[in-house]
C-alpha cells in the first residue's frame, strides 16, 4: 500500500519536473512546479515530516509560487522564448550532460546504499523535537539566518527602489 | 514501509531534471524555477536520511534551506525586475557584459 502511493507520488513528481523544463510558457512551469510541491510534500508526509510538509505546502507552494507568479505576470510580454538561439549547440548538450550525471549519482547511491540506522523514534516529525534542536544544536544557524533574512530585505529593497532622475 | 534508496534515487531524478532546466532553457525565471527544483530534491533528500537514521535533524536543515531559497528568490527576482526596466526584456545570454 505503501509502496504504491510512492509510485504514484513519485511519478507525479516526475511527471511535474518534466513538464516545468519542457513547457515553453513559464505561467504552465510555475503550475508544474506547484505540483511538484505537493507531491514532495506528500512524500515528507510519509516519511513522517508533518510540519515539513506543512512548511512546504505553506512557504513554498504558497508565498514563493506566489512571487513567481507575479513576477511572471509583471515581465514576460510575450509567453514564449522567442529570437534566435545564439547558443544552440550548447543547449542540445544539456540532455545528454544532464542524463550522464543523473546516471553517476544513481550509479553512486547503488554502489554505497543508504545504512539502516536505529527505528526511528516515534516522535520525530514532531515540531516540538525540531525545535528543541533548532534552539539547542542548531542554535548559531538560527541566528545567522535572521541576520540572512535581513539582508535579503534590505537588498530587493535597495534594488527595487525607483532611482531618483 | 519504502527503503531510503528509493527517496534517494527519486531525489536524484529530480536534481537532473532541474540541472537540464538549469542547461537548457532560456527565459531566466523558468531557471530559477528549475533551482528551485534543484532545492527541493537536497530537501528531500535529508528527510528521507534523516529518517532512515531515525534523527530529526535533517528536518532542521530543510528549514534552513527553506529560508535560504526564500531569501533567494526575492534577491533574483528584484534583480530581474531591475534588468527588466533596463532592457525590456530578459533573456540570459543578453547578460553577457559582464564576461570577462
Amino acid at each position: 500500500m505503501e509502496a504504491l502511493l510512492f509510485a504514484v507520488v513519485a511519478l507525479g513528481a516526475i511527471g511535474s519536473a518534466i513538464g516545468l523544463v519542457v513547457r515553453p510558457n513559464p505561467l504552465h512551469g510555475a503550475l508544474f512546479l506547484v505540483g511538484n510541491l505537493f507531491c514532495v510534500a506528500v512524500l515528507y508526509l510519509m516519511l513522517r515530516a508533518e510540519f515539513l510538509a506543512l512548511a512546504q505546502v505553506i512557504v513554498y507552494a504558497g508565498a514563493i509560487m506566489v512571487l513567481f507568479i507575479f513576477a511572471i505576470m509583471l515581465l514576460i510580454p510575450g509567453k514564449t522564448e522567442i529570437g534566435p538561439d545564439p547558443l544552440r549547440g550548447q543547449r542540445r548538450l544539456a540532455l545528454p550532460l544532464g542524463g550522464a550525471l543523473g546516471l553517476i549519482v544513481v550509479l553512486v547511491i547503488a554502489r554505497i546504499g543508504v545504512a539502516r540506522g536505529p527505528v526511528p523514534r516515534g516522535t520525530d516529525g514532531g515540531i516540538g523535537t525540531i525545535g528543541r534542536l533548532l534552539f539547542t544544536d542548531y542554535l548559531l544557524p538560527f541566528e545567522i539566518t535572521s541576520i540572512l533574512l535581513l539582508a535579503a530585505l534590505v537588498g530587493t529593497l535597495t534594488l527595487a527602489k525607483r532611482r531618483a532622475p | 514501509m519504502v527503503p531510503p534508496v528509493y527517496y534517494a534515487a527519486l531525489s536524484a531524478v529530480l536534481f537532473t531534471i532541474g540541472v537540464i532546466g538549469v542547461i537548457a532553457r532560456r527565459n531566466p525565471l523558468v531557471i530559477f524555477m528549475a533551482i528551485e527544483l534543484m532545492l527541493n530534491a537536497a530537501n528531500l533528500a535529508f528527510v528521507a536520511f534523516g529518517h532512515a537514521r531515525g534523527a530529526a535533524d535533517g528536518q532542521v536543515i530543510v528549514l534552513f534551506v527553506m529560508t535560504v531559497a526564500a531569501a533567494e528568490v526575492a534577491v533574483g527576482l528584484a534583480i530581474m525586475v531591475a534588468i527588466f526596466r533596463a532592457r525590456y526584456r530578459i533573456n540570459v545570454d543578453d547578460l553577457s557584459l559582464l564576461r570577462w
